[in-house]
């Protein structure tokens, strides 16, 4: 892995003056994948923050081929592409050294619920293909709606805290694990605030032949309610307090890799941000000490998954 | 050096596909056009096709692996029907919107509820106005000779727009009928080699597909599209003047049969115009002068060319495979009566709806109809503005 100032002297493929949020935590994404790689890189995005913010006709931020269909589709419409050049490249229509990777884009809504189907056929087709889901937890889009990646206990537009039900009342879906399940060579979580290890990642996922899957902790400041210049910090705490571990499965070695040196409590990333302001009621206590018990519980099973799937003996 | 067969209508397809070769066929199984993919996929098997076939998870991401492949610049083909489609639907005007050249084998099958894997015209009608062009086909011959026009109607660069050729479930695609195929290498020469406008694996020229495209743009681009449509059907009259070159085969925007001289009319696509015909020769043996319109083309919907054919007519009756329930009468019947409507003196112009869910059109559902149009003929009146037929009631 390069460091960041030889990264930051590689050329860009994603191009600023886009129109995401200030402190979003999507353009981080773009700007590391093209940098890490010296592949050829096709985007298909699924419609989300990222595909509006990039695109509005007749600009692109896009330097390189992207293209967009619909919210539910981002792994089909990048498995069609991934086949077009399968099929040209085996009839000698593009050079044989012409090596192109393929990358789709989803939100969390357009990952964990809308789009599961389109990405579960995808990973099982085995397309060479990464798909990146930049996970900020619920429909920011369309005004912070909840989606299964919601966490527990956060106030959002349809899962409003109200005088009865203190926020979503229902544990996030643990996608990453998901993915796994189609024994895929390569699947990973990951956050915008550990800049190397996304990096790391995304080249791997790149270095396959075949598909991969990463989910990226993204921050979204309207949607988590917290002040701009604070993205990367909040994020590094949900790593912090073990609330997103980051961890992967590469090539049959499931690693934990990053542990927090002393895991803080979960309600010192809860209490950064707007939208879990109401569990800090003396009434919602409970919810506080579910999601610590939530986050406890993942660690144990993130234990057992090292346990069963370690690293060959040198 | 035609090969003549006797095969289905299905299979009349998957040949087609065959012998187009496309770069990328992405589909999903349904009844009753299932067979033309499993046809299909052992072609590739047996590596007689270049064809990267994907086989995907729903319709829905059937239709979107198109759309990816298309943009990604090749030649790109599906097979489906009913259900299928209506699972497709988001996507179908997806695949219009962004001009994309895509082909489909559209074997009608009547939509859900109740469920039913038999024919009707609910599926291909209910997309009119997607911005597919829609291809009829009476029998395993038109079926194939449309896949084939198809390709280059779609590929045209004054059209670049998706095509579905439609034939009847079951009636056709499952019953054997003599036909004639074509060479390989005819219909490769026919369809020529594909070079697209944009190509996302041009990675010299990189573009951005599926833009956001806002007030200030949209309705620009769906002026375009309009303006596509209307360039198709010229376009679709060229293919065709080519492929009677090749064939003897001809074909239009239309068929007519004992129009010309005709009183009376029935319009109608797909199977039903062949029970028609042979039942128009009894009447015309008694001397009562009816004939035929039977669309091959509903979008573009070529309103000068109908109006020409059947401005002549004292009365017509416009049989529909498909309800727009709650509607005046079925769509077919709607924008045939209102083409005709600046005519100085129009013909009486009355809907049936029949055949849904697969119901047989019968020799007596024929005479039915052609003796109410004599009568109307006479007194200048009918009955029933639209009512179905081939139903118990």
């Amino acid at each position: 892995m390069a460091n960041l100032k030889e990264l930051s002297k590689r050329p860009d493929g994603f191009s600023p003056g886009h129109r995401l949020c200030a402190g979003c935590g999507i353009p981080i994404i773009p700007k590391l994948l093209y940098k890490v790689t010296d592949y050829d890189i096709v985007v298909a995005s699924a419609t989300g923050c990222f595909e509006v913010a990039t695109t509005i006709y007749p600009y692109t931020s896009w330097l390189k081929p992207f293209v967009h269909s619909a919210f539910e589709n981002a792994a089909a419409t990048i498995s069609g592409v991934e086949a077009m050049y399968q099929s040209l490249k085996k009839q000698g229509k593009i050079p044989a050294n012409r090596k192109l990777k393929f990358v789709a884009f989803g939100g969390d809504g357009g990952t964990y619920d809308i789009g599961l189907q389109s990405l579960s056929g995808a990973l099982e087709r085995g397309h060479d293909i990464v798909y990146i889901c930049y996970d900020n937890g619920a429909y920011m889009n369309t005004g912070i709606q909840r989606s299964s990646a919601t966490p527990y206990g956060a106030s959002t537009t349809t899962s409003p805290a109200g005088k009865v039900i203190p926020g979503k009342m229902q544990r996030r879906k643990d996608l990453t694990n998901i993915a796994l399940a189609h024994h895929i060579e390569y699947a990973a979580q990951t956050a915008v605030s550990h800049w190397n290890d996304l990096a790391t990642k995304l080249q791997k996922g790149l270095d396959i032949d075949g598909p991969a899957f990463i989910c990226v902790m993204s921050p979204c400041v309207p949607g988590w309610m917290y002040p701009s210049d604070q993205s990367i910090e909040v994020t590094r705490m949900a790593v912090e307090t073990g609330y997103w571990p980051l961890f992967e499965m590469d090539h049959g070695v499931f690693r934990v890799n990053y542990r927090p040196k002393q895991k803080l409590p979960v309600a010192d990333w809860l209490k950064l941000q707007g939208r879990f302001r109401h569990l800090f009621r003396p009434e919602y206590t409970y919810v506080i000490e579910e999601i610590q018990r939530q986050v406890d519980d993942y660690w144990e099973y993130l234990a057992h998954m090292e346990q069963a799937f370690p690293a060959p003996p040198k | 050096m035609a090969k003549i067969v006797a095969t289905t209508g299905n299979s009349a397809m998957a040949y087609a596909m065959k012998q187009i070769n496309p770069d990328v066929c992405a589909a999903y199984p349904i009844t009753p056009s299932t067979q033309v993919m499993e046809e299909f996929s052992k072609y590739v098997a047996d590596g007689v096709v270049n064809t990267n076939l994907v086989t995907v998870e729903s319709e829905h991401s059937a239709m979107s692996a198109c759309i990816g492949a298309a943009a990604a610049g090749g030649r790109v083909l599906t097979a489906t029907s009913a259900n299928g489609m209506a699972l497709m639907w988001e996507m179908l005007y997806i695949a219009a919107g962004m001009r994309l050249p895509i082909v489909m084998a559209l074997v009608n099958r009547a939509l859900s509820a109740p469920i039913n894997i038999h024919c009707d015209h609910s599926d291909s009608f209910g997309a009119r106005d997607s911005g597919w062009i829609q291809l009829y086909s009476e029998n395993a011959q038109e079926a194939y000779d449309n896949l084939i026009q198809a390709v280059r109607i779609s590929e045209h660069p004054d059209v670049r727009l998706p095509v579905m050729v439609c034939q009847d479930g079951f009636i056709i695609s499952h019953s054997i009928e003599r036909m004639e195929y074509l060479e390989d290498d005819e219909v490769r020469k026919f369809i020529g080699d594909y070079k697209p406008m944009y190509a996302l694996l041009d990675i010299d020229k990189p573009v951005t597909l599926g833009s956001l495209d806002l007030q200030d743009y949209y309705i620009e681009h769906k002026r375009q599209e309009a303006e596509a449509m209307k360039l198709a059907t010229p376009v679709i009259t060229a293919v065709a003047k080519d492929f009677e070159k090749m064939t003897g085969r001809a074909y239009g925007l239309f068929e007519t049969y004992h129009l010309d001289d005709a009183e009376v009319g029935i319009v109608a696509v797909n199977s039903a115009a062949g029970t028609i015909k042979e039942i128009i020769d009894q009447y015309r043996r008694k001397g009562i002068k009816v004939g035929l319109l039977k669309p091959r083309l509903y979008r573009p919907f070529p309103t000068e060319a109908y109006v020409k054919a059947l401005g002549h007519l004292k009365a017509i009756t416009v049989l529909d495979r498909v309800d727009s329930f709650g509607a005046m009468a079925g769509p077919l019947m709607l924008e045939v009566r209102a083409a005709l409507y600046d005519l100085p003196k129009r013909p009486v112009t009355i809907g049936k709806i029949y055949g849904l869910g697969g119901r047989d059109l019968e020799e007596s559902h024929c005479q039915y109809v052609i003796d109410e149009l004599v009568q109307i003929a006479a007194s200048g009146k009918y009955r029933e503005l639209c009512e179905y037929i081939t139903v118990r009631e």
